[in-house]
Formats: structure tokens, C-alpha cells, sequence
């Protein structure tokens, strides 16, 4: 089923006398195609919950509409959208047990939709297999691990095999080592049950490792929409490029003259079609190759052995922040007292303007 | 998912839902709060009725058009209202102050100081908060009649000031405070003593505010145990002050008056309540104990 | 004893002291007193050792009406006012509009001085030769007969008793449920709408359970608070309880200690006891009940 948000505006008045009211959802405009899993990706406050919210029913838009297929269900209420939602903290019910837990959603049904006793069993049975947590269904959530507890609240989300599953920071809850776990755990449900989902985090690592499409966000508006890969190397604007990427990227203040750019002295870069002036130029770590003959010129502070790799870490007059370039633990860096040389790889070289921070494309 | 969702229908199911609810959910509060709040209203209105017309009133009426301050004056002058007021506020002031004391030195001693036959000694005092009250009045009252403290305020106070529960809460409030400031302050060379009353007491002030309150309230409202002991109206307390009023106070059956008397003494403990409002729901919370 | 260890008991000293004179003490003492027979005030000597004081209090009609007065009180005031307050809790969680007026409102007899609002109580329900009470002119709008409910028949003033009883006892109730409300996480509620849970299966099977251990809390406080009961009832009947036969047991143990029948320690120890193991044994009861029932 894919999701449709047409010019959606979610306002909240502010909480304190005097506060400005804040808008976490500002004319979204986008589609999920059917069967992806999409990252709703941003820093805290950027809206990214409160859309998920929008999507699942629990919050009422003011103004857009909202489509799965081809069915308007702005106006539904969120019992009656067909979704599962996974909460951050799990909403696990702690006085019953995970089979309880399961259980439940079906229990609700009415009317037509009313299960038999058996019936039920059987599907909960089948997600229990799914998620892989068949031995656990007599235990009570505090018995849990953290990852137990985020599968049964996944199992708990999809028996009633909703046409769209939504999940809210669903590894912010669990430890560094779970996490990587978890989140290939994610993705392997995913593509078995083939249902769309979307998922929140602000963890660009996690986003960018098991999504079909990351949505990156950014006070109630969009900033970007592609595949991973796609809106790591072509970022729309200097927002996306800096969230994007660990070590992040390097930010230099550049001037455009004589048809180049220049980082302080050293021309980096030749653009005969750009206007003179100021320009934000970003380089990410992986585009330095150590080289004498290199036209960016640095002072060295120490390298980092990290085996695979190297990180070298130096200064420019130009960028405010400490400088780190990746390089590969084979590949030498000569130097010339304390001065280190790098030549730039060009499609890891990023163009902004300086007043509006947009990508500028030659 | 077919397009056979009747979203008129639905919206229109949930308002309706919603508006009975809300509906009942309002009835029941409101005619709650009527309920609290009429005895309160009927006693200030009444206060205000002179006597000749409130006794004229074979039907109730709902307000007055004339009211007089008559009664409050009544009140002061016929039985000895200030009296009782003061006798209170002695009470309720040294009982207060006397326990903490007492629970101060004590919840340091637990929570702080390391002594044998501590873990005994708080055992014990844990096992005693279960007692209930009844149990030991009646020695208390042989007690305190055979020393010939009957009709005194020692009589009346020193029973009163032991509270496990408030030692309790503040030995556990203390006990919440960084061991390390402790440490730090031993390395200063600062006594025990001055630890207490320099660090210990203003952190805990919120506490040690909340606790106050609670006793107050206790003290201020307090009747079985005066009731006992007194039998001198020179020595009452607003509860049994305002009993005796009903009893044998002013002469004859003059229900504006003690009217009057009752809001006068309840006057001061809803203005505590309205200011530390907050405070009180808070220590009501945390202690979960009853008036 | 070393000097920390001194130190130590010298912070305790007041609070022992306090103790031992006024709780400890008289704690043994009491039953010491339930035992001696034909106790004497004045010359502070007895006759005998048994349980005669026992016997004499089991047949005291008195006490026997005190006992039932006590248990029909607490048999219908602790199971009403715990659901009322749920209910009216209940109510207040849901609405935040006006919550915290109605809150202040609602704790109002809680701060107020038991005897004073009993006397207004009293005016309220009292029929008398002037004029039959504000409560009696409102049953007349509904066509019923005036019933004096303070110097009338017995229900008439147990049905008072019982109301004032809640009228007192109801705003701590609702505010620790209130707050015990307030402390179930909001995504448990999230997750039962999303899954279409209706709003009484979301009551049966999400908000009851997650508060039942300050729901049992409440009944054990509960029982244990009515059973001693006793200033409600002199508010409202005045200091003659067994006139009135309003008295409780607790009103009992007094009037035997003091008053107009007083100076009897023993047998007022003695009732204080039997209250004691009354109390004990519901309260046993209550814990084993709401140890089945609550999930934690």
C-alpha cells in the first residue's frame, strides 16, 4: 500500500504563556511507494514523530489530506487506518504476557472482522515465528530483554497484518551491539512480509544502513527525499550534507575569483562559470587523497591509526572546525615540516551558497 | 482497502460518543464539587443571618439579603472563641516544633551515623508505625492523669509530638543526599552537628516544608487526644471548643453564631491549603497517609 | 561503648525517649490493663487476673452496638467510596480542562476540621421544631416525608453517618488515584487506540490492572481507617454516642476511658485489643485478596 501526505500542516499551539507555537509538520508533500521501508530521518524537534503520528491517526492534520492507495483516511481515526505501530518505549502491557500482549489487537476485532479462539492462536503463532520469539510467549515483558521486548512489540504490531507498519525510534531503546542486530532483524521482517513501513529515528547511521528511501527533516519541512546512497552524494543543501555521514563532513568558508575556487591561497577547484564571492564549500573526509603535489595545503595536528583506515586530522585558515581526512592505512603522508598537501576528489567536493545554504551544482 | 469507509457516519459516531461522555464526565464532577462545596457555602451563609430571622425561617432560604456581622461578634464575646484559637496555636506551634526536633536528630542518627543496634533500633520503630493510635491512649491517658498533667499544655503536647511516619519520610529523604557531601564535609573538618544544620537541613527544606504542613493540619484538626485530657475549657482546642459550643455554648440553640465559630476556625487551614496547595497534594502523595 | 557509637545514641536519645514513654510503653501496658480485673482508678489497684474484662465488654450491649454500628459503617462506606473516588478520578484525568479547579475543590474536606463541618452536617440533615432542615425541604420537592436524620430512626442516621464518612474520606482517596492515574504511561493508551480497543476493555484490561496495587492500598487504608472510626459520628450525634446509638468502637474504648460511663481502663484496654485483632485479621485478609488480584 503506498502513503500519500498531500500539503499536510500539523500546528501546535505553545505550551507556556508567550511561547511562539511550533509547526512540526509544514505542507509535506511526499509518496511511499508500496512495499518500501522508508527512514523518516532528522534531528530531535524536526517533526519526524509527530508526522509518524499524522500517518498512524493518532494526530489530526489541519490542513492536507492523506492517502493509502488510492483512499483519502485524513479523516479516520487510527483504529480504523489498518496500521501497526511500534512505540518507542514498546507500550507493552506489563501485567499480561507476551502472548497476552499478541493477543490483544485481535481481541478488539468486532462484527465482521471477529476471530475464533483458533483462529487467533494460529496468527499469533505465525508472528511469533516471524519475529522469532515462539519460546518466549508465556514470559511477562519484564522478563524481556530489551530486543525480546522490541520483537514482541513488532509481533504485537503486525498480527493484525496491517497494510502499513510504523515504527518510532524503534533501536533508541537498545544497546549499541542490539542495535546493529536489531536493525538487520528489521529489515529481514521486512522483506519477508513485504508490508510498507516506516520507521523514525534521528540516527542517520541506522536510516541509511536497511531503508529503501530516507526522508530527511528538518523543523516541520523536508529537506531531501531519495535512496540512501543517492542523498549522501548529492545533497540538496549544506543541512543534509552535514547530518549526513560519520566523521561528518568538512565545512570551509571559499571565495570565487578568477574563475576558481579558492580555500585561503590554494585554488581548489576550477569553475569558470561562477559568479566571484563567497562560497561554502564542503569536502567530505573520504575525498582527501594525501599527494605533494595536492592543491589543498594543511597543517598537520596528529594521525589516527584505525586500522583499515587513517584519519588525518589538520587545519586550514579556512575552516573553523578541525579538518578530518580519511585515508587508507596504505597510503603514505608525506609532509613538508608540518604542512600536509591533499588533492580533492571532485564528486566528493560540495558546492553551497554562501546566504542560502543551497547546493550549487557545476 | 475498498473506498466503502462512510467517514460522515464514523465522525459523526465518535462526536456523539464523545459529547456523552463528556456530558457524564461533567455531571459527575459538577455535582461533585456542589457536593463539597454546599456545607461550606451554608456555613458562611448562615453566619451571616441574624439570629431572629434564621430561626423565623421555617424553609431554608438560599441567600440572605441582609447580613450581619452580628454573629462573628457573638462568637468572640459569648464563649471564648479567642481562647480556643490561641490554645490551638500554642498547641500546633510547640507540638510542631517539638517533633522536629526530635525526628531531625533522629532520621540523621539512621541515615547518617553508623552506631550498633541501629538496624535493631529502626526495625523496631518500623514495626511500631503499624500501632494503631487507639492502643496506646489509653495508658497515655493514665498516664498523664496520674502525673497531674490533666488540663495542662504538656499534657496535651507531649503525647502528640512522637510521628514515626515523619521520621520515616525525612530518614529516607536524607538518605537520598550524596554520601560523598558527607565525605567532602568530614574532610573539612566539619562536626556532625554543624554537617545537620549547615547542609543536611537546607537541602531538605522542601521536605521539612511538606512535613510542617501535614502537622499542622494534624494539630489543628486534632480532637480524641485533647478531648481526653481537657475537661477545663481554659484549656481547649478548636475541636473541642467548637463541641462544647454545640453543646452548652451560648445559651440557647444559636446556630448563626456557631456558624460563625465554625468558620472562623476553619478559615486559617483553607488559607494554608490555597497557599501551599501544591506542597500538600505533593506530601499527601508521597506519604499516602489520611487525615 | 565508644564515643561514635555514643554519639550515635544521643542523636536518637529525644526520639527514643518519646517513644518508649508514649508508644512503647503503653503498648505493653495495655494488655497488661485488658487482664487485671476490677481495676480501680483512684487507688491504681485490681483484684484479679483473667479475662472477666473481656467477657464483660462481649455482653455490654453497648459494645455490641458499637461492633455492629462499627461494621455496617465500614461495610458499606470503604467499597462505595473507593469506586466513587475511581469513578470521579477517573472523570478528572480525562479532562483537562478544569482539573486542577476541581482538584482544589475536591481536597477541601480534607483540610477542614472534622467537628466544625460535622456541625454544619448536622443543620443540614436536623429537623427540629423551627424548621426541618434544608435536606428534609429537599426530599419534600421530590414528594418524600420529612425524616429527622439526626434524632431519628436508625438508618436514617446511619445513612448520615455514612455519607459524611465519604464526604471526609473521599478527597485523599481521589487524590492518590488521580495521581496514580497520571502515572500510567500514555503509549499504553496510544497503543490500545491504534489497535481499537474500546474504551471499556481499555478500563478492564489496561487501566485497572496498571493501578491496582494503589486500588488495594486504598481498600487496606480504607478498612483500617473506618474501623476507627469515631470523630465523624461525635460531629454529628454529639459526645453521647450510645444515647444516640450511634457509637463505634473506637467511641466505645473513650466513653469506658472518660466521660459521662468512663474511668474503666481495663475495659476500654480491653476493647482497644479486640479493635486491634479485628483490624489485624481484616487487613490479613485484604493483603492475601489483593495479593491474587494485583499484577505486581
Amino acid at each position: 500500500m503506498k502513503v500519500v501526505l498531500q500539503n499536510l500542516t500539523k500546528t501546535f499551539p505553545g505550551r507556556l504563556r508567550g511561547e511562539a507555537p511550533t509547526t512540526p509538520a509544514n505542507h509535506l508533500n511526499f509518496t511511499i511507494p508500496d512495499g518500501k521501508l522508508v527512514g523518516l530521518l532528522g534531528p530531535s524537534g524536526c517533526g519526524k514523530s509527530t508526522t509518524l503520528n499524522l500517518i498512524s491517526g493518532l494526530l489530526k492534520p489541519d490542513s492536507g489530506r492523506i492517502f493509502f492507495g488510492e483512499d483519502d483516511v485524513t479523516d479516520l481515526p487510527a483504529e480504523r487506518r489498518g496500521i501497526g505501530l511500534v512505540f518507542q518505549n514498546y507500550a507493552l502491557y506489563p501485567h499480561l504476557t507476551v502472548l497476552q500482549n499478541i493477543l490483544f489487537p485481535l481481541e478488539n476485532l468486532k462484527g465482521k472482522d471477529k476471530m475464533s479462539k483458533e483462529a487467533m492462536l494460529r496468527r499469533t503463532d505465525e508472528v511469533a515465528r516471524l519475529v522469532q520469539i515462539e519460546t518466549l510467549m508465556a514470559r511477562r515483558p519484564a522478563q524481556l530483554s530489551g530486543g525480546q521486548q522490541q520483537r514482541v512489540a513488532i509481533a504485537r504490531a503486525l498480527v493484525k497484518m496491517p497494510k502499513i507498519l510504523l515504527l518510532d525510534e524503534p533501536l533508541s531503546n537498545l544497546d549499541a551491539r542490539l542495535r546493529l542486530q536489531t536493525r538487520e532483524e528489521l529489515r529481514r521482517i521486512q522483506t519477508e512480509t513485504g508490508i510498507t513501513t516506516i520507521f523514525v529515528t534521528h540516527d542517520q547511521d541506522e536510516a541509511m544502513s536497511i531503508s529503501d528511501e530516507i526522508i530527511l527533516m528538518k523543523t516541520g519541512v523536508i529537506q531531501q527525499i531519495g535512496a540512501p546512497q543517492t542523498v549522501y552524494d548529492d545533497p540538496e543543501n549544506l543541512f543534509v550534507a552535514k547530518f549526513l555521514g560519520t566523521p561528518p563532513i568538512n565545512v570551509f568558508d571559499g571565495e570565487v575569483k578568477d574563475g576558481g575556487v579558492y580555500l585561503g591561497d590554494d585554488r581548489i577547484l576550477e569553475a569558470p562559470e561562477l559568479k566571484c564571492g563567497r562560497i561554502i564549500v564542503g569536502i567530505r573526509p573520504e575525498g582527501f587523497v594525501p599527494d605533494e603535489n595536492g592543491c589543498l595545503r594543511c597543517t598537520l595536528e596528529r594521525i589516527e591509526v584505525m586500522g583499515r583506515d587513517r584519519s588525518v586530522l589538520c587545519r586550514n585558515g579556512a575552516c573553523a572546525n578541525r579538518i578530518r581526512a580519511i585515508v587508507p592505512a596504505t597510503k603514505d603522508v608525506k609532509m613538508a615540516g608540518d604542512t600536509v598537501r591533499f588533492s580533492l576528489m571532485p564528486d566528493k567536493v560540495l558546492l553551497f551558497d554562501a546566504q542560502t545554504e543551497e547546493r550549487i551544482r557545476v | 482497502m475498498q473506498n466503502s469507509y462512510d467517514f460522515r457516519r464514523i465522525e459523526k459516531r465518535v462526536k456523539v460518543n464523545s459529547f456523552i461522555w463528556n456530558f457524564f464526565r461533567y455531571l459527575l464532577l459538577g455535582v461533585w464539587a456542589l457536593i463539597v462545596l454546599f456545607p461550606f457555602y451554608w456555613m458562611v451563609l448562615s453566619s451571616l443571618k441574624d439570629y431572629g430571622a434564621y430561626n423565623a425561617e421555617y424553609t431554608p432560604k438560599f441567600f440572605t439579603l441582609h447580613p450581619t456581622y452580628r454573629n462573628y461578634v457573638n462568637a468572640f464575646s459569648e464563649v471564648p472563641l479567642a481562647k480556643y484559637l490561641l490554645n490551638t496555636c500554642i498547641f500546633t506551634v510547640v507540638t510542631t516544633i517539638l517533633m522536629l526536633l526530635v525526628i531531625i536528630l533522629a532520621a540523621y542518627a539512621f541515615a547518617r551515623l553508623n552506631f550498633p543496634g541501629k538496624n535493631l533500633a529502626f526495625a523496631l520503630l518500623l514495626s511500631l508505625m503499624m500501632i494503631p493510635n487507639e492502643l496506646v491512649v489509653i495508658t497515655n491517658f493514665v498516664t498523664v492523669t496520674s502525673l497531674g498533667m490533666r488540663n495542662t499544655f504538656a499534657g496535651l503536647i507531649l503525647p502528640s509530638v512522637t510521628s514515626i511516619f515523619y521520621l520515616y519520610l525525612l530518614k529516607e529523604h536524607f538518605q537520598q543526599i550524596p554520601e560523598e557531601l558527607y565525605y567532602a564535609s568530614k574532610v573539612d573538618g566539619t562536626g556532625d552537628f554543624k554537617y545537620l544544620w549547615k547542609v543536611m537541613l537546607p537541602i531538605s527544606k522542601p521536605i521539612l516544608i511538606t512535613i510542617v504542613i501535614l502537622k499542622v493540619i494534624e494539630c489543628w484538626n486534632s480532637y480524641v487526644w485533647p478531648r481526653l485530657i481537657t475537661d477545663d475549657d481554659n484549656y481547649f482546642l478548636v475541636s473541642n471548643g467548637i463541641q462544647y459550643i454545640r453543646e452548652n455554648g451560648f445559651g440557647r440553640e444559636n446556630i448563626p453564631a456557631m456558624m460563625a465559630s465554625v468558620v472562623v476556625i476553619s478559615v486559617p487551614l483553607i488559607i494554608v491549603f490555597f497557599v501551599f496547595r501544591k506542597k500538600i497534594f505533593e506530601g499527601v502523595i508521597r506519604g499516602g497517609i489520611k487525615g | 561503648m565508644n564515643r561514635k557509637s555514643f554519639k550515635g545514641w544521643l542523636y536518637l536519645l529525644p526520639a527514643l525517649v518519646f517513644i518508649v514513654v508514649f508508644l512503647l510503653y503503653p503498648l505493653v501496658d495495655v494488655f497488661v490493663y485488658s487482664f487485671e480485673e476490677g481495676y480501680n482508678f483512684a487507688s491504681q489497684s485490681y483484684s484479679g487476673i483473667g479475662f472477666f474484662n473481656y467477657s464483660y465488654i462481649l455482653h455490654d450491649p453497648y459494645f455490641l452496638q458499637a461492633v455492629k454500628n462499627t461494621f455496617i459503617l465500614v461495610l458499606i462506606t470503604v467499597p462505595l467510596s473507593t469506586t466513587f473516588a475511581l469513578l470521579i478520578a477517573l472523570a478528572l484525568s480525562s479532562a483537562p480542562r478544569l482539573k486542577s479547579l476541581f482538584q482544589t475543590v475536591y481536597f477541601l474536606p480534607y483540610i477542614t476540621n472534622t467537628l466544625a463541618v460535622g456541625l454544619v452536617f448536622m443543620i443540614l440533615f436536623k429537623k427540629t421544631a423551627y424548621t426541618d432542615g434544608l435536606i428534609n425541604l429537599m426530599l419534600a420537592w421530590f414528594k418524600a416525608g420529612s425524616v429527622d436524620f439526626i434524632d431519628g430512626p436508625y438508618w436514617a442516621k446511619m445513612f448520615v453517618l455514612c455519607f459524611y464518612t465519604i464526604w471526609i474520606v473521599l478527597p485523599f482517596k481521589v487524590l492518590i488515584l488521580t495521581s496514580a492515574l497520571a502515572s500510567v504511561n500514555e503509549t499504553y493508551y496510544s497503543a490500545a487506540r491504534v489497535d481499537g480497543t474500546s474504551r471499556t476493555r481499555i478500563f478492564t484490561r489496561i487501566t485497572l490492572p496498571m493501578i491496582s496495587p494503589t486500588v488495594s492500598y486504598l481498600v487496606i487504608t480504607g478498612f483500617i481507617g473506618a474501623f476507627k472510626a469515631y470523630s465523624d459520628a461525635v460531629a454529628l450525634f454529639g459526645t453521647n454516642l450510645n444515647a444516640a446509638q450511634m457509637n463505634t468502637i473506637v467511641g466505645y474504648i473513650y466513653d469506658m476511658l472518660y466521660g459521662d460511663s468512663g474511668g474503666f481502663p481495663s475495659f476500654a484496654s480491653a476493647a482497644a485489643i479486640l479493635l486491634f485483632f479485628i483490624v489485624l485479621t481484616i487487613t490479613l485478609i485484604n493483603l492475601m485478596v489483593s495479593r491474587k488480584h494485583t499484577y505486581y
